[in-house]
């Protein structure tokens, strides 16, 4: 089959590769129709992401055909189906209470250490997303093996298309979770840093969830409008200064509560490889421990901050002091896709969410390294790039 | 002194593999037996699934080459006895006999291997009732006599074969098969010698 594999930093290739196979009775294989580029993939993109190896195949964002299922699987051939990025097995104590991100099975014994050795204790297996979280293969590729496919997959209904429903794999799921862990209550606002994706969706999320007022940070231009467009109102950071304008919008309270969905990718777990990690990113114009701290100094005593923004490894001058003293409440995680499928599949069809505004462009699974390109290099204009494997590769 | 350290970890409620001076354990540990020297290792796991299962499944000897990955395999020999086949660094293989010295249903399973073993050792694995209804705790504890002492588990460590993480990757595959049914893997087929039921 054909596949976007990884071979460094700013070098990802089509190429063909063996077509994936059931190896365990609870599988099924997915014959790929839609596929999209993360942002995080972005941080695979740059090499910031430890434990990647020549040729991993990337993608995290899939929907498509179910072609072949084990004997354990609960899907059937022909059904249509969202993947979520999170592989869980069901049956462990943490899947038990939801929290499928922390899935203790799903990562293989041999690649657990990784994370175990950077987080205390190892979390769940990913889809496409180097080898401390499994070194599973993504889905930017013709088919793909969906572990515990009885678990995760959800099965679409006729009717909605896949740009319809393709984000319950990730970002739309991830945006809900980060409003939610912000508790919001009646009269709320609450204050989202980055108009990416994750915080477009979680502005759309914050207001269904009943929030008052959200006020978004970003600097790219067409992203604030798609935030205000949503009911946002925005700060531009380069021409404001995010904390004071904050505090003065809110009367001198401050927001109830802080998404940060900007997030930092360490390049290894030590203090200086981050620096320079941060030093080499110019993401959001500024170096990215930043917004977790202006989060953390701009929140309302009190507050609760809400941590969708992907973190990898050490932060350095996090100012605890605000973090105690105002006695903030943090909640944060890789998102329990699993646990929002059906909800927000519900909302989906109903048409309270909708998630087709954020796709700017369409390719040919085929031209994947060019749309790498694009999104890396044209954040303003390019929002979200989704894959076609059946396309025929544009010419040239 | 070295006394004095492994007394001290012993008033703490932890196992001696947390303990910090870990030579003054094992030196303590090849005391006991009587032994020139002594590696301790040891794990707990949480699994969710009953005592009586797990018990089943790990006194069946021959199971556990389905989830340890150096062992080749275990036959066995009579209701105490089997004999171990193991790969070792370097493409060989090590062997030996061993047998139940404690077996206590559902609880605990203790053994030892019989003279003329490739590599000495003894070890215990106990089953206990998790707290709030978890399941069940696996503590699986093993002493062996380190070949070639230090610089024998430095080579095997370099080969990743050290026994501390293959009981780490072990314990994880004993889990993962009793509470899903199947060894995670995210190996292509060919490249996969675990977790394939074709």
């Amino acid at each position: 089959m054909r596949a976007l594999t990884w071979h460094g930093k700013h070098d990802v290739r089509m190429e063909t590769v063996p077509d994936p196979q059931i190896i365990n009775p609870r599988d099924a294989i997915i014959r790929i129709t839609s596929t999209a580029i993360c942002g995080s993939d972005l941080h695979l993109y740059d090499s910031y992401i430890p434990s990647m190896h020549r040729g991993d195949i990337l993608g995290h964002e899939f929907m498509g055909e179910v072609v072949e299922t084990g004997p354990g699987s609960t899907l059937q051939k022909g059904q249509r189906v969202v993947v979520p990025f999170v592989i869980a097995c069901g049956q462990c104590f943490f899947c038990g209470q939801q929290q499928f991100s922390a899935c203790d099975n799903s990562n293989p014994a041999e690649k657990a250490d990784l994370s175990e050795v950077a987080y205390g204790y190892a979390m769940s297996g990913l889809f496409g997303y180097s080898h401390m979280t499994g070194g599973y293969a993504g889905g930017q590729a013709e088919y793909v093996r969906v572990p515990y496919s009885d678990v995760g997959p959800i099965v679409i209904p006729d009717g909605l298309d896949d740009e319809k429903v393709l984000f319950l794999s990730d970002i739309l799921p991830t945006g809900w979770m980060a409003a939610e862990n912000c508790d919001i209550e009646p009269g709320d606002t609450i204050a989202v840093w980055g108009c990416g994706p994750v915080g477009l969706f979680a502005i759309q999320s914050a207001l269904l969830m009943g929030a008052a007022r959200v006020i978004a940070i970003d600097h790219y231009p067409h992203r604030l409008d798609l935030a205000k467009s949503m009911g946002a109102e925005v700060i531009n950071y380069h021409d404001v200064k995010v904390r004071e304008a904050l505090m003065e919008m809110t009367g001198g309270i401050g927001p109830d509560a802080c998404i940060d969905a900007v997030g930092m990718e360490s390049h290894g777990f030590t203090i200086d490889n981050l620096l320079d990690a941060v030093k080499a990113t110019t993401k959001l114009g500024t170096d990215r421990p930043h917004v977790l701290r202006e989060v953390l100094m701009a929140c309302r005593k009190g507050g609760r901050v809400s941590i969708p923004g992907v973190y990898g490894g050490v932060g350095d001058k996090i100012p605890i002091g605000a973090l105690m003293q105002k006695g903030l409440q943090v909640r944060t995680g890789q998102t329990h896709v699993h646990k929002y499928l059906r909800p927000l599949l519900e909302m989906n069809g109903e048409g309270k969410i909708d998630t087709t505004f954020l796709i700017s462009h369409r390719l040919p699974l085929e031209d994947a390294p060019k749309g790498y390109k694009m999104f890396k290099e044209q954040q303003n204009e390019v929002t979200k790039v989704v894959l076609k494997p059946d396309w025929q590769k544009a010419a040239a | 002194m070295s006394e004095d350290h492994v007394e001290r970890a012993r008033e703490s409620d932890a196992p001696l593999t947390a303990a910090v001076h870990q030579r003054d354990v094992a030196k303590s540990a090849a005391e006991a037996l009587g032994w020139d020297a002594a590696s301790l290792v040891g794990r707990t796991v949480t699994i969710n699934r009953p005592r009586a299962e797990l018990y089943a499944f790990w006194r069946d000897f021959r199971n556990l080459a389905r989830i340890m990955e150096t062992v080749e395999r275990v036959d066995v020999t009579d209701d105490r006895r089997s004999h171990w086949v193991v790969s070792a660094p370097g493409g060989k293989t090590v062997e030996w006999d061993s047998e139940i010295t404690e077996d206590v249903e559902s609880e605990v399973i203790a053994w030892r291997s019989v003279e003329g073993a490739d590599i000495k050792n003894t070890g215990q694995i106990t089953f206990s009732e998790a707290l709030g209804g978890r399941g069940t705790m696996v503590t699986a504890t093993i002493v062996y006599d380190p070949p070639g002492g230090d610089l024998g588990k430095l080579i095997a460590k370099l080969f990743q074969r050290e026994p501390k993480v293959q009981a780490r990757h072990d314990l994880r595959r004993f889990k993962q098969l009793m509470e899903t049914g199947e060894i995670s893997t995210a190996e292509a087929p060919d490249a996969a010698s675990r977790g394939s039921f074709s």
